[in-house]
């Protein structure tokens, strides 16, 4: 009776392993020892719930958040998050970050030489809808160094942070930007080792979400794990 | 036919930008039922330095065993069971909040009284998950999760009272990849 439905396991392939030498920190903070397989049991199969008194109306829109307009060009980025049966993850929390237009972050790890934007801090929130729906408005963020190895720049990126609606379903995960020649260089883009997977992270232009005269529109849909019909044998 | 989950990366060292407005590390408001704990350690990496720019998460039950999610029976009122601290430039991390219940485990096993645990760190391409037990032993000898660690590397799942022995205090370090420091590596588990 306690038996739960389980979430299905990553296709193989598909998600980065710990350790990715040519991605320098992964060397000393990658677990040394396998994991422990877990059946799921009703601890991973809950998960926080959050709602609209957690998130305002308005969190969604990174450019009103200070006195003036920041710096930059104007994206609606939009899209679905979804379980691996296509069903939509409904009212649940998707958190963004990211840099301004510069490349730069408001943090003081970031010593970045590119103009912090006083009109733009580059975090956002909302909850998907019924249809698993969400949408930000925000600016394009801009490409910057890092000193994982000579002459590294990361893509332009947002960061993506999703609950789902279980402990099991939690992901963290960036979005990129069609056609950007840093990809390839990446190496938290190709950690990722299946190219189908990675190439999934990257956003598509859309017309339907451009705002004329306004914003252009992308489009990034989220999968999160699905969850098998009939629950597990013991 | 089906889609596949979208790939993991790393919440890098930004996270504060887009997670510090959920900060919840006063997990249990006063009217919540239950025995008032603190939890506090330090991530800690495979050079025994303190990680200082994680993020650790946690999910719990409430006192009588009950999760406050979607389609569960409820939690106790105002308990959502749900914590995140990111570490500090020492690597600590602090929690309040109440001693869980034991909850039904796989078949007609109750799982000792634990807390899910999720890390976050710049290097870490895909998060980890490890869970805190209680050192009063309560449960462990009929849960399932500890009966499939190797014994040797079960200590690594118990929070330990706090040195300055205040009742309800606990240290729970979190340690990423075994080093020359000698702290025995933190049991990962594949959830």
């Amino acid at each position: 009776m306690a038996n739960q439905a389980q979430y299905r396991r990553p296709f193989h392939s598909t998600q980065p392993d710990y350790l990715y030498p040519p991605y320098g920190s992964t060397v000393k903070r990658a677990p040394s020892k396998p994991l422990i397989i877990l059946p799921q049991t009703l601890t991973e199969v809950s998960g926080p719930v959050f709602g609209h008194e957690d998130v305002k109306a308005g969190d969604n829109d990174l450019t009103h958040q200070h006195a003036g307009e920041p710096i930059g060009e104007r994206i609606v980025v939009s899209g679905r998050v979804l379980d691996e049966n296509g069903r939509p993850v409904k009212h649940s929390l998707v958190e963004i970050w990211q840099a301004n237009a510069a490349g730069r972050y408001p943090h003081k790890n970031d010593n970045h030489d590119a103009p912090i934007d006083p009109n733009f801090t580059g975090g956002g929130r909302t909850m998907t809808d019924e249809h698993g729906h969400y949408q930000f408005l925000t600016i394009k963020p801009g490409a910057y160094p890092w000193r994982n190895h000579f002459n590294a720049w990361r893509p332009a990126h947002i960061h993506f942070s999703l609950f789902g609606n279980a402990f099991a379903q939690r992901l963290v995960t960036q979005m990129y930007f069609p056609g950007d020649p840093l990809l390839p260089y990446d190496p938290m883009f190709t950690s990722i080792p299946d190219e189908r997977a990675r190439n999934r992270l990257i956003s598509t232009f859309d017309w339907e979400t451009t705002n004329p005269e306004y914003a252009l529109g992308y489009r990034f849909d989220i999968i999160l794990r699905g969850r098998d019909a009939t629950p597990m044998e013991k | 036919m089906s889609l596949q989950m979208s790939s993991s990366q790393t919440i890098g060292p930004y996270l504060h930008i887009g997670t510090d407005w959920l900060i919840t590390t006063e997990m249990a408001g006063p009217d919540v039922q239950g025995e008032r704990i603190r939890i506090e350690g330090r991530v800690y990496d495979g050079n025994g330095a303190p990680v200082t720019d994680a993020l650790v998460e946690l999910w719990q039950a409430d006192a009588q065993g009950n999760y406050a999610g979607a389609g569960q029976p409820g939690a106790a009122s105002g308990f959502r069971g749900f914590g995140r601290a990111p570490t500090d430039a020492t690597g600590h991390f602090r929690f309040s909040t109440i001693m869980p219940g034991a909850v039904p485990g796989p078949g007609d096993s109750m799982q000792a009284p634990h807390i899910a645990v999720t890390v976050f760190a710049r290097g870490l391409l895909k998060h980890l998950v490890t869970r805190i037990y209680f050192p009063d032993g309560a449960g462990h000898a009929g849960d399932a999760l500890l009966n499939a660690v190797p014994a040797e590397r079960r200590a690594t799942l118990i929070a330990q009272p706090l040195p300055s022995g205040q009742a309800g205090s606990y240290q729970f370090d979190i340690v990423l990849q075994e080093g020359p420091s000698g702290r025995p590596e933190t049991v990962f588990l594949d959830v």
